[in-house]
């Protein structure tokens, strides 16, 4: 409970790294509830419940299968394609899905942030973790996938929870810098599903990191999204291990990324009622 | 950029400090119209070409301006003015939803900011877990819901239903809960607008009387309300805001009477033009003072004065005149007409018509009402074509206590919009009811009788 004495200073402006980190730790609580919400009532009165995150990639699999894996014939690394393409489309459904609801989560909430003060962050921070056990859900149909084809999975898949923090942190760094700007302009609402679909073509999902040319992997790195494909492929396919100036470099900008928006997001969260 | 200052200190007995606090709104920069990002570049665009490099479109609009007050820990303070005076948006800078364009703020303790009742409430979700999730919205730990869970639900009376998903709840259900979860939260400074505003009267008395313990636990509360009966029973000190403005601060009855007369001052300095009928046509109404919108006391006389300009005289057609009181719902209360009271017609070869309608002492109860006129032209005695001006008058009646019994009269909400005195004689029965008293005063009256037989049938 807050002390009594403690005296809370309202300001018009606040200092550029004050970023009320006492207030997010006070309102920890409040976060596990939020997920807890969104957990319960996502699948609330739909037929398959938990499985539409199962399905959505699914469905894509196939697609992909038969256009990139038998039309097109992109190679696949010597897998059979669709345990290829499913392994990268449960991350990329992960990322997706959380950037959306992230963006959209703030305006869906204009009531809650027009009436009651918390850290703004809480909402799509609640969004994003509830996502999580989506996930792990997708991941589940994936050992079922492997041991369908007999794939065996290299030890690095004892690394997996860092690879879905780094998704996590991706997902995260886009929506403090979209969500604000979404506050403000809905124009980011609509530009967005053609943005993810560009990413998506722009990442390693329906074909093989080895397409792009050696010398030019570093800079394919600035995309966060590949290293994280990459890892993922590695960890549970055995695919070659991404290369570390790759891993590197999305790592790096995922935190700077990260940094930077959620500074920009506490500079835009004052106004929110106003603008919302 | 402006760095936080270091916080001046506070002393121990203020427990809210407003310093200064402006507000602006940029209105016309924004809002409507400008929420996409094309909008801006064409309002950007269209003001380059009218020659203004300067954000010439940005029109503001000041919420606040330098506002300055202390509270005293344990004061309850209440906060009026009519609407856009700025109460709501002094609380929500004080509840940190928002921030200030100028100024400081400094508040002493846990706050607790009810700005509306039952934010945050899931629809999907059961009494119970939305109990959970509503005191986390509104900072409380759950251990502390947790331990006053059971009371929440005495509170809110929903015991049968805790277990049921909300969207089930009726409507009054629902507030009830929000409010109880709201009740029971327990800062050390309570910051409360218009939250009571809810429920059946009994419910809300009880709202009222939970605020009321809680303002007399040395909490401090400030408290915003149009409801000037729960302002005078729970607050000692009064703040009267006007455009943005503290215009009064002292005593709950000075600030209240202050209030009431510049309500009545403020809605005859209003200025109305020509008025175009909402239906029909041919005709315009000129409210005469010129008046469309009266603030009386409970039983004050009503009188509308207005002109009717008639595009073609009248002639040889006979027009009449008919005034209704509606409930802001849109209820009618009752329709008056020159035509069915033969009155009087407009007739002849004038344009300009004056008409005055008297309505006496019309037993309002507090509220607002409004007042259509209709022009009709007559053919016999059926109407031939009319021009309607819907809601040409507002009226805002406001609460007195009109028999004198101590107290004012509960809201039309709860009373229905009329007062009224009848006679009452209330004495000790002599005989049982089923023994008709068939020679009582109003025997000889046949609904009376007809009243009587009834009760007869069913003892």
């Amino acid at each position: 409970m807050a002390d009594p004495q403690h005296v809370i200073d309202i300001y018009p402006q606040r200092g550029l790294l004050d970023l009320d980190l006492r207030g997010m730790w006070g309102s920890r609580e409040l976060l596990g509830f939020l997920v807890w919400r969104d957990i319960k009532v996502r699948y609330r009165q739909t037929a398959v419940g938990v499985f539409w995150f199962v399905l959505q990639p699914l469905l894509a699999t196939l697609i992909f299968t038969v256009v990139f894996g038998r039309l097109a014939k992109l190679p696949s690394a010597g897998l059979p394609y669709p345990v290829f393409a499913y392994t990268a489309l449960v991350p990329w459904h992960f990322f997706a899905q959380s950037v959306t609801r992230g963006v959209n989560c703030m305006t869906q909430e204009r009531q809650l942030i027009s009436k009651i003060y918390f850290p703004r962050l809480l909402l799509p921070l609640g969004v994003l973790l509830a996502g999580v056990v989506d996930f792990g859900v997708g991941f589940l149909v994936l050992g079922g996938m492997l041991a369908w084809y007999g794939v065996v999975p290299s030890v690095a898949v004892i690394l997996t929870p860092l690879f879905v923090l780094l998704t996590t942190a991706t997902a995260l760094a886009v929506v403090t810098w979209l969500a604000p700007l979404n506050v403000r302009y809905r124009d980011v609402s609509y530009t967005l599903p053609f943005l993810l679909q560009i990413w998506m073509f722009a990442s390693p999902v329906a074909y093989s990191v080895e397409l792009i040319p050696e010398r030019w992997r570093w800079l394919y790195g600035l995309n966060p999204m590949a290293g994280v494909i990459e890892s993922f492929r590695w960890a549970w396919l055995g695919t070659a291990p991404p290369s570390p100036a790759l891993l590197a470099m999305s790592t790096a900008g995922v935190i700077v990324l990260l940094s930077a928006g959620t500074i920009f997001f506490h500079r835009m969260e004052r106004t929110f009622a106003d603008t919302i | 950029m402006p760095m936080t200052p270091a916080s001046p200190s506070l002393s121990p007995e203020v427990a809210i400090r407003v310093s200064g606090v402006s507000k602006q709104y940029s209105i016309g920069g924004r809002r409507r119209g400008q929420d996409t990002i094309r909008e801006q570049l064409t309002a950007r665009v269209r003001s380059l070409l009218r020659g203004g490099l300067g954000r010439s479109e940005n029109a503001t609009h000041l919420a606040l301006r330098d506002v300055s007050f202390d509270v005293a820990r344990g004061e309850v303070v209440g906060i009026i003015g009519r609407n856009g005076a700025g109460k709501s948006t002094l609380l929500k800078i004080l509840a940190r939803v928002t921030t200030p364009s100028a100024g400081h703020a400094q508040i002493r303790g846990r706050l607790g900011a009810l700005l509306e009742v039952g934010t945050g409430f899931h629809p999907e979700l059961t009494g119970r877990e939305n109990v959970y999730l509503n005191g986390a919205i509104l900072g409380m730990t759950r251990a502390e819901v947790a331990r006053k869970f059971d009371e929440i639900i005495d509170f809110a009376e929903i015991h049968k239903f805790v277990d049921t998903p909300v969207k089930r709840y009726s409507s009054g259900m629902y507030v009830r809960l929000a409010f109880a979860v709201a009740a029971h939260l327990e800062p050390d400074i309570l910051i409360v607008d218009e939250a009571l505003a809810v429920g059946d009267f009994a419910f809300q008395r009880k709202c009222l009387g939970r605020l009321q313990a809680q303002a007399g636990s040395g909490r401090t509360v400030l408290f915003v309300s149009h409801n000037i009966g729960a302002i005078r029973m729970l607050c000692s000190r009064c703040i009267l805001l006007e455009d943005g403005r503290v215009v009064l601060d002292g005593p709950v009855d000075a600030v209240i009477e202050k209030y009431v007369e510049q309500l009545g001052q403020q809605s005859a300095a209003k200025q109305v033009g020509p008025r175009h009928p909402d239906v029909g046509s041919g005709f315009l109404l000129h409210p005469r003072e010129p008046v469309s919108d009266l603030t009386i006391f409970c039983g004050e006389a009503i009188v509308f004065d207005f002109d009717i300009e008639a595009e073609q005289p009248p002639g040889d057609a006979r027009v009449g005149v008919s005034l209704r009181v509606t409930t802001p719902t849109g209820e009618y209360l009752v329709t008056m007409d020159s035509v069915v009271q033969r009155a009087g017609w407009l007739h002849g070869e004038e344009k300009h018509w004056n008409v005055r309608c008297d309505l006496g002492r019309l037993p309002l109860n507090e509220g607002a009402y409004f007042v259509w006129v209709t022009v009709c032209v007559y053919d016999d005695n059926s109407v031939k074509r009319f021009a309607r001006f819907t809601n040409a008058f507002a009226l805002h009646v406001l609460e007195r206590d009109v028999f004198g019994w101590g107290n004012s009269l509960p809201r039309s909400r709860y009373w229905g919009p009329l007062y009224w005195a009848p006679e009452w004689q209330i004495q000790p029965a002599a005989r049982l009811p089923a023994t008709a008293p068939a020679s009582s005063a109003g025997a000889s009256d046949p609904t009376h009788q007809e009243a009587v037989a009834w009760q007869d049938s069913s003892a």
